[in-house]
């Protein structure tokens, strides 16, 4: 059985009649405006959308800020932030309650916090190598006389049919012990390495995922850039590296920013590279809200947490906006 | 004035795309103070060979002399040739003096100097004050401006013009022919202009090189590529004109149209074919009883400053320019003096297999 056959029949018929009752809402609303209004008409256009963003994106969030801010009997309380700064926040209130030599066991537990800090740092690492890998490889793709952009696209997109779990699995085989870079290196009588189980190994997974999400927006503002351009600074006696600082750079900061943008951000929640690649020795921040969730049950420490991933990363958007105020870059923004 | 020294030569340059030939052959020399205009249909190679010259693209045989110095392979940056391109190129993420600046900051002249030199240059395009706006905001005869300011800026010998004027509209293209052609004459900066209008060549050029399929057709001034078309092609690319088939009789005899005529050329063989082109203004209207055809008008066009009749005599169908209107299905004489009579060879045969191209 399918999901959709093991839904109830009422469902559908509710979504449909959805539909059509916001349609022949868009057609009154349209006729009743009148024809020179046709700007102020076309708003109505957008309503299914803006009920589908309150249905999936604000309601959640908005959940999110509810569990935060309450306890499990669902008062007021500030308290789950507090579980941010001190992991051992539970613990300790335990302790307070036996007097004072119990009090003096007392520790902050800087688990949280030190796995945003790694969170953030990892994020950071992951962003700076895409960037690095995508620029060359963007500028190869939208060079007209190599004409490769097409099979560097299939060469990114392909792998990008198959599910990401899959494909980070499929890295073990090629990292671990056994696997194929091990076998390569005992054939030729060297020594094995230990490839698996360790921050570059999380980070290669990290990499290898998020490329394409920088390499795409760069290739995008690149391949629509005038080549008149170069050649007008060619004309003014830039020679190739001067034209790429003063022209090609600067204008395809959009893309950059865009591709920034779309690496940092899925880095910073990244959950389960770590797990697999890192063999549980390294957590990042989504880990740690994916435990609190799953595994402890603690919904409310787990909002919080959330929360102040949100606020981190709507920081880093409102900078990256700053230096892109167009969003030219056709990113996410 | 133009000095009779060589700026620039081509030597026997062609150029092929994937075996499509777009220059043949091509022998050219640019004086120094010279407006040189590359006139034809678009096709034709005048924007290969500015290109070429502007050291864009690379001539597949043939060389480039620039003060009879080899820069065949010179990269652009190292010419001293500016180009003012066909879209204008402007720098989006640069505002006006930025863009203007662009070259004097790569050859690292002092601050002080560079502002002086923008400002002047913004002054000579009458865009004083421009300086800190966006070049998106600008209209087209501004972009168009600060794209000529941003070449001349670098004080080039050479200032090489893609169809500039191509995007204005028919009033600010005439400003600025004259603009240019003023500015080129003040500053003594020897222009290449590249245009299919056969208008603007006339107006502003020292020299005319009509081109055609990747083959110079004929270099003259202007009143010479008018009055004296070398062949069938340039008359008819530059102004209008009858072009019929015609037979040299013997020196200063021409038949066309069935009829003999007079005419100033000779050194033609005996019942050699032959174009003759004659323009339409050069047709005069007289009395049934006076012209040397007679005719019908067919259709008449009111053109502004004179009437354009197509006036059939049974054989050819004329097209006449004249400020007195004829009604249309009026019978009229039409009369050509010898010297308006143009005569030229036959082009000789494209050979088979260039044809093919």
């Amino acid at each position: 059985m399918n999901q959709i056959g093991s839904m109830p029949s009422w469902a559908i018929w509710a979504v449909l009649a959805f539909f059509i009752l916001v349609m022949a809402g868009i057609i009154f609303i349209r006729s009743k405006r009148g024809k020179d209004n046709l700007h102020r008409g076309t708003t109505a256009f957008a309503s299914p959308y803006t009920l589908w963003m309150i249905i999936f994106t604000v309601l959640p969030c908005l959940l999110i800020g509810y569990y935060a801010f309450t306890d499990s009997t669902g008062t007021f309380t500030l308290q789950n932030f507090a579980h941010f700064w001190d992991s051992n926040y539970a613990k300790n209130e335990l302790y307070m309650q036996y007097g004072p030599e119990a009090a003096a066991l007392i520790r902050r537990g800087t688990v949280n916090v030190d796995t945003l800090t790694y969170s953030l740092w990892m994020a950071l690492l992951c962003t700076i190598i895409c960037l690095i890998l995508a620029y060359p490889t963007a500028m190869i793709m939208a060079d007209r006389e190599l004409k490769m952009s097409s099979a560097i696209v299939v060469l990114f997109v392909v792998p990008m049919w198959m599910n990401f779990l899959l494909r980070t699995i499929a890295w073990m085989s090629i990292l671990e012990d056994q696997g194929l870079i091990n076998q390569l290196l005992s054939a030729l009588g060297m020594p094995k390495a230990q490839l698996m189980y360790n921050n570059n190994a999380v980070l290669l997974g990290m990499v290898y995922n998020f490329l394409p999400f920088m390499v795409f927006p760069i290739y995008t503002v690149l391949g629509k850039m005038d080549y008149k351009l170069h050649e007008a600074a060619q004309d003014l006696g830039a020679n190739s590296f001067q034209t790429f600082i003063r022209v090609t750079a600067p204008l395809s900061l959009p893309g950059v920013i865009s591709g920034i943008t779309m690496v940092f951000m899925p880095s910073v929640t990244t959950f389960f590279i770590p797990r697999i690649l890192g063999g549980g020795n390294t957590m990042m921040f989504g880990d740690l809200i994916e435990s609190k969730f799953l595994t402890e049950g603690d919904w409310n420490v787990g909002s919080a947490l959330s929360l102040i991933m949100m606020v981190l990363i709507l920081i880093s958007l409102g900078i990256l906006r700053k230096a892109d105020p167009e969003g030219e870059g056709g990113g996410l923004m | 004035m133009i000095e009779e020294t060589h700026l620039i030569d081509l030597e026997n340059i062609s150029k092929e795309y994937d075996g499509t030939t777009v220059l043949a052959n091509m022998n050219l020399y640019i004086r120094k103070r010279e407006f040189v205009t590359l006139l034809g249909p678009s096709g034709c190679g005048k924007t290969t060979t500015l290109r070429i010259i502007g050291g864009f693209e690379y001539p597949s045989t043939g060389r480039v002399l620039f003060e009879s110095k080899d820069i065949t392979n010179t990269p652009p940056y190292r010419r001293r040739v500016n180009t003012v391109f066909q879209k204008y190129a402007l720098f989006p993420h640069l505002n006006v003096y930025d863009n203007i600046a662009f070259g004097l900051k790569l050859k690292k002249l002092p601050k002080k100097e560079i502002e002086e030199k923008v400002n002047a240059m913004l002054e000579l395009v009458n865009l004083k004050g421009y300086g800190k706006r966006g070049v998106d905001a600008l209209s087209g005869g501004q972009q168009q401006r600060i794209a000529i300011a941003r070449a001349l800026v670098n004080e080039p010998e050479v200032l090489l013009l893609d169809e500039p004027l191509g995007a204005l509209d028919l009033k600010l293209r005439k400003e600025m022919q004259l603009e240019l052609k003023n500015m080129q004459q003040r500053l003594g900066i020897t222009f290449i202009y590249v245009t299919h209008d056969q208008e603007e060549a006339l107006t502003m050029s020292d020299t005319i090189v009509v081109m055609k399929d990747g083959r110079i057709q004929q270099i003259g001034d202007p009143k010479k590529i008018y009055d004296e078309p070398k062949n069938a092609f340039v008359a008819n690319f530059i102004g209008e004109s009858n072009i019929l088939e015609g037979v040299m009789k013997k020196d200063e005899l021409v038949n066309f149209a069935g009829h003999d005529f007079v005419c100033v050329d000779y050194d033609f063989e005996k019942d050699e074919p032959v174009d003759v082109v004659i323009r339409p203004e050069d047709i005069l209207l007289v009395g049934e009883d006076a012209g040397q055809l007679i005719g019908t008008v067919k259709s008449v066009l009111f053109k502004g400053v004179h009437y354009e009749m197509m006036i059939d005599d049974g054989q050819f169908t004329w097209k006449v320019h004249s400020t007195a209107m004829q009604p249309q299905g009026s019978r009229v004489g039409l009369s050509i003096i010898p010297f308006n009579i143009h005569i030229m060879h036959k082009p000789a045969p494209i050979p088979e297999k260039e044809a093919e191209k």
